[in-house]
């Protein structure tokens, strides 16, 4: 199979020597799946398409990039992963999606246009933005979708990009926020669905380009591993630098000037709490693993004053996923790592989990949901984002 | 004669002015559950009730089944417009079926509205098993809807239709 023999050159999986430490590592592996990394390797090296296509297990990866760290042969498993996903795609083969493939025809639809979305409505008053041209475009991704289609878990993805978009006012700027954005076909392309993907791609390439912009900033970690990798062969000649919100903010550090009264006398909910706020970071895979953004939220959250960070027992790059990457993958087994991770962050005594990409916080919320487990895993979510904004204030 | 009629000449379609793009009919997609609805599209059919046959019916057991990803999926695909059904409150064949379709049908309302498409095209109706008439009515008035407000985005058709003649009406048996 030519396409095999190109996808195993290109992540160099001929490399793999069968050692299995990324089926050992794996988190689904891990928690009793019966998923296997090495084995779609050594599929792959050994041609082996049918195997590949018709076992379908390969969108049961959360294509965390756990692997990929922990193999010594310096396999890329999950680039491998999309390329066969991308091949099992032209087969017809498409994931089994928790939410009915609702959210894939969401994106779809987005990428074939032919419609003014509507997206522009979370822009409360006080903020200032730009809809045409400026210096810096503030890229908002799909939180507004989110919001609207998860109200059952109490989703507020839309604050941080509130907040974002806040703290860019603060610092003087008001960024280009364009109702002409679509999906950064970040899941689509992860789903395999390349032809889509591009579509989406060449049309937001051309949307930034035209808005004059030198600096993209984004709150949704997917969106920036999209933006910074894959979006690569589709710029012109000259990208924007494209930063995620939390490296930006940290980057303005010295500018942002923290309420100390405010942020030290209460808790982050207003409650009226005394003393620190004890928080703890989930590192999302596409900032951490795919990018190596630990340091900027983790910079943002120390400067905070009134909040001591401690870490969970697997942080950085050992970190887990919150288990529901690409809108493709949520079983029993996502359950699982969820609620372990969940367990994990209540363990360091935080009262908030922070987390810097808006399907963390869904995901989680959603395992929070447990009927049987009841208040066990509860905490509160908050995007680092809408912490830095509290914390500033009204100043 | 033995090898048939020979085919009239087609001189006279030449004469003929350029005719009008033809009348628009819009591709509607109906889901329906088992006791309720679909049984009322049954009634209307067995009395002979007229209306518009511009839609392919969805069978479901439960109106509570029509999660947001069918209706989104329908819109993918190119339909016009999608109606959703079910039983009365209180009639659910479940006891709370339509209370879940409600909550689905209010998300999907959300995400149609985000997408820009137009609040029209997306109708959730109650009709029961003896509401043929009933039924036959809520068509004619969603496919009359969808037919002013055109062919959706997503609708493969949208090109050779545009400059069609609205409000046309050609009304079949069912």
């Amino acid at each position: 199979m030519p396409e095999l023999a190109e996808a195993a050159k290109k992540t160099k999986a001929w490399a793999c020597y069968d050692c299995g430490k990324c089926t050992a590592t794996c988190p689904i592996a891990r928690v009793g799946g019966s998923y296997s990394p090495r084995r779609h390797v050594l599929a792959t090296n050994l041609g082996q398409q049918r195997e590949i296509v018709e076992n379908n297990t390969l969108f049961t990866c959360l294509t965390c990039s756990l692997c990929d760290r922990r193999c010594p042969a310096q396999v890329t498993y999950t680039e491998l992963v999309r390329d066969l996903r991308e091949l099992s795609h032209g087969h017809g083969v498409e994931p089994e999606c928790p939410h009915g493939g609702a959210l894939q025809s969401v994106m779809r639809m987005m990428a074939k246009g032919g419609t003014q979305q509507n997206r522009m409505g979370w822009l409360s008053q006080d903020l200032k933005t730009e809809s045409a041209k400026g210096q810096v475009f503030y890229w908002t991704g799909c939180t507004m979708y989110y919001d609207a289609f998860f109200p059952e878990f109490q989703v507020k993805t839309l604050e941080g990009t509130r907040s974002a978009v806040r703290l860019m006012n603060k610092l003087g700027i008001n960024p280009v926020v364009s109702p002409d954005e679509r999906c950064c076909g970040h899941d689509l392309l992860w789903n395999g669905d390349r032809k889509s993907f591009e579509l989406l791609a060449e049309h937001n390439v051309k949307l930034v380009a035209n808005s004059g912009a030198e600096l993209l900033v984004t709150s949704c970690a997917e969106c920036l591993r999209t933006w910074k990798v894959d979006y690569e062969p589709f710029f012109g000649a000259k990208p924007p630098r494209i930063v995620h919100v939390t490296e930006y903010l940290a980057e303005h550090l010295p500018d942002l000037k923290f309420d100390t009264d405010r942020a030290a006398g209460t808790g982050p909910d207003g409650d009226g709490s005394r003393g620190p706020v004890r928080v703890t970071y989930q590192d999302p895979c596409r900032l951490g693993r795919h990018l190596g953004i630990y340091f900027a939220p983790r910079q943002l959250l120390e400067a905070l004053p009134g909040v001591e960070l401690s870490e969970m027992r697997r942080s950085e790059a050992a970190a887990i996923c919150c288990a529901g990457g690409t809108w493709s993958n949520c079983d029993r087994f996502a359950k699982q790592i969820q609620v372990e991770r969940l367990r994990e962050a209540r363990a360091t005594g935080a009262q908030v989990l922070v987390t810097a990409c808006p399907k963390c916080q869904v995901h989680f919320r959603c395992a929070m949901k447990d009927p049987n487990l009841g208040g066990e895993i509860e905490i509160e979510m908050r995007d680092v984002v809408e912490l830095v904004d509290q914390a500033v204030g009204q100043k | 004669m033995t090898t048939g009629a020979k085919r009239p000449k087609r001189q006279t379609a030449k004469r003929t002015p350029p005719k009008a793009p033809p009348p628009w009919d819009p591709s509607i997609v109906v889901f329906a559950c088992n006791w309720c609805s679909y049984a009322g599209a049954d009634t209307a059919g067995v009395s002979r009730i007229q209306h518009q046959p511009h839609f392919r019916m969805i069978r479901v057991m439960c109106s509570g089944r029509i999660q947001p990803g069918f209706v989104l999926r329908a819109f993918e695909k190119g339909a016009d417009g999608v109606l959703v059904s079910g039983c009365h409150f209180g009639d659910c064949h479940y006891i709370f079926g339509n209370e879940r379709a409600v909550e689905q049908f209010e998300k999907t309302k959300e995400v149609v509205k985000l997408l820009g498409l137009e609040e029209g095209r997306l109708r959730l109706e109650w009709i029961s098993a003896a509401e043929g008439v009933r039924f036959a009515q809520v068509i004619n008035e969603f496919t009359d809807q969808v037919r002013t407000l055109g062919p959706s985005p997503w609708n493969g058709k949208r090109q050779q239709s545009v400059g069609r003649a609205a409000g046309q009406r050609p009304t079949t048996e069912s």
